[in-house]
């Protein structure tokens, strides 16, 4: 078990140096800062100036070696659009982008499970293909056009809820939160809607597949044969079971919905870190790409590493496989 | 059972595969798209990058607009006044060549890395898995945003992000094919009989794995066209000047706010339609070559 942990402990420590010097050779070619960033008309000494305040000026492995000493420390660079840490900037909106990923898997769980608990009992029900129908759609429906569509239908043509923004917030915990207040609340949900589609999707095909395999077994016959109502039988019997695939899936998806926010909240104007990355990459905003992505690449490789630490503890196999695969 | 009419193997599958009324319908909505999309030049009422035929007064049209050059603007215009029944047309063209030829070249890469891990086995294998593991454990879409804020915009740049963000795919799917199929006696066959490796990886083994290979190409095609879409919209995809499905869907994002829909709806439906035929002919391969695959 140790062996294992140190091993899993490793390789994420090489990903994360990997990803590392991926990111910012990347970033250091993705263009020239210094045309974006210092005013045409500034004369050849302003100019100087700025290179040097930006650290512009030094070699390359200089600057990566720069980098890395002060990454340690928490500290990767001073914005060049906005003139704040860039880390700081980063963490400052991953509470709207973490909001709007909980309030998506949330969506997706409370809708997605009922329907494809409704799926995988009656497969052959109007009601059960017209799910899976649209649950094809749902993988199939380019994510950036959905959310057009939405804003178009309830926001310009029938006025109900708002086109984009976070609205109004409310402080909990010293973190701003738009759920909190009726305003916030009604942004929130066409954002979320449109970040729950896929995994909505997902977890209808779990829900079903789990169904199915689980309502022919012989302890949901024994129930049924014991007298137990319907709605005892799918509600404790079938439903605890085929929670496990999707609570599973859920946890790694948490890190994908959190990546594909980029895409919700460029189309909503959703004031979180994925847009800021968009934004900064088209700004050639260097420490805050790089900011944001290391600050991603941290998260998953925490969350694949909690995931499959919890899994070799409840399932040996992992582990014993761990060495081969 | 004479030569002519003996079965082969695809003959088999071309049955098979039409005894689903929903997945012709897919492949047939798939070969007219694809058309569209080649002859572009010719079925397109305009050219839409022709700055000659277009009529700045016949910008934002909404659909059914009688044109200024005498026929409709069925899908209505844009705001430089341009049809976008014939922007979509060309829109697929890029849309579909980025989607084709990122897979291609995915397709190869991770074939040729899938093959050597199964072939050589070892440590080399394990390196090899180790580094698709890990690269399957990121959404593609962060994968491609990396690559894409490493190599900037262009056609050409957007086909390489793709095709790094799906070779793993292949790798994994090529490798677990191979692993059973070395085993087998043919293979054993071609090594006793000394032949050089290469050869029995793509004589041999490679034809043994292709149908799941098939699978998983169809529908990382639709996968491909859809990330580029996103790319586009984002605005790190393909350049203004060679427009796919999803650049349009962005152009018509300032327009929407203002009641301006068709802009955005109709090459969005478009990308849908594609989307969703590739996907039906993508499911239907993999259940008329499942069989196959189980033995």
């Amino acid at each position: 078990m140790i062996v294992f942990i140190l091993r899993r402990l490793t390789q994420s420590a090489v990903v994360i140096a990997a990803m590392a010097v991926l990111v910012f050779t990347g970033i250091f070619a993705i263009g020239n800062p210094i045309d974006v960033l210092i005013s045409p008309e500034a004369d050849e000494v302003e100019r100087a100036a700025a290179i040097a305040r930006l650290g512009l000026d030094q070699p390359m492995h200089v600057q990566f070696a720069r980098f890395v000493e002060s990454a340690v420390g928490g500290d990767l660079g001073t914005s060049f659009v906005h003139g704040v840490p860039a880390l700081g900037l980063v963490l400052q909106r991953f509470p709207a982008t973490l909001e709007l990923a909980l309030a998506a898997m949330l969506l997706a769980v409370l809708l997605g499970i009922p329907l494809g608990l409704w799926a995988g009992l009656k497969p052959d029900s109007v009601a059960g293909r017209v799910i899976m129908t649209g649950s094809i759609l749902g993988f199939s429906l380019p994510t950036f056009w959905v959310g057009m569509m939405l804003i178009m239908a309830f926001a310009v043509q029938l006025g109900w809820l708002p086109a984009g923004g976070r609205g109004q917030t409310a402080s909990l915990f010293g973190v701003q939160w738009s759920f909190l207040t009726r305003d916030g609340l009604a942004h929130l949900i066409l954002p979320a809607i449109n970040l729950a589609t896929f995994k909505l999707s997902l977890v209808i095909r779990l829900a079903r597949a789990g169904t199915r395999e689980v309502a022919l077994q012989d302890y949901v016959k024994f129930a049924r044969a014991k007298g137990l109502s319907p709605a005892r039988v799918v509600g404790v019997h079938i439903l605890k079971n085929i929670m496990i695939p999707v609570v599973t899936v859920l946890g790694l998806e948490l890190g994908s919905v959190i990546a594909f926010s980029v895409v919700t909240e460029s189309v909503f104007a959703w004031p979180g870190m994925g847009k800021l990355l968009i934004e900064s990459i088209l700004q050639l905003d260097r420490p805050v790409v790089v900011a944001y992505l290391l600050l991603t690449v941290l998260l998953f490789v925490v969350i694949n590493l909690v995931v499959d630490l919890i899994y070799s503890m409840l399932d040996p196999r992992i582990r014993l496989g761990g060495g081969r695969a | 059972m004479s030569a002519a009419r003996e079965e082969t193997p695809l003959r088999r599958l071309a049955r098979d595969f039409a005894r689903s009324r929903v997945a012709v319908i897919g492949l047939a909505v798939l070969v007219l798209v694809m058309l569209a999309a080649v002859f572009a030049q010719v079925v397109a009422p305009q050219d839409p990058y022709d700055l000659a035929q277009l009529d700045i007064m016949d910008s934002l049209q909404p659909p059914g607009t009688a044109g200024g050059a005498g026929w409709t603007y069925w899908l209505g215009t844009d705001d430089q006044g341009r049809d976008l029944w014939s922007a979509i047309f060309f829109g697929l063209r890029t849309s579909l060549e980025v989607g084709i030829l990122a897979t291609l070249i995915a397709l190869a890469v991770g074939v040729a890395v899938g093959m050597l891990a199964a072939y050589a086995g070892g440590a080399v294998d394990g390196a090899i898995m180790r580094l698709v593991d890990i690269q399957l454990s990121f959404p593609a879409i962060l994968i491609a945003l990396i690559l894409l804020a490493l190599l900037g915009k262009g056609v050409d740049k957007v086909i390489v992000a793709l095709a790094a963000v799906q070779w793993a795919y292949y790798a994994r799917t090529v490798r677990g094919s191979a692993l059973v199929e070395r085993r087998k006696e043919y293979v054993e066959a071609a090594r006793c009989l000394a032949l050089p490796h290469h050869r029995i990886m793509l004589r041999h083994l490679l034809p043994n794995c292709l149908p799941p290979l098939i699978v998983v190409a169809t529908v990382q095609v639709a996968h491909a066209i859809a990330l580029e879409a996103t790319l586009s919209f984002l605005g790190v995809g393909v350049p203004v000047t060679e427009p796919s499905l999803g650049m349009l869907i962005a152009s018509g994002y300032g327009f929407m706010l203002s009641g301006n829909y068709w802009v955005a709806l109709f090459p969005g439906v478009a990308l849908l339609v594609v989307i969703v035929a590739i996907n039906l002919v993508g499911d239907r391969l993999r259940d008329v070559l499942n069989p196959r695959l189980s033995h």
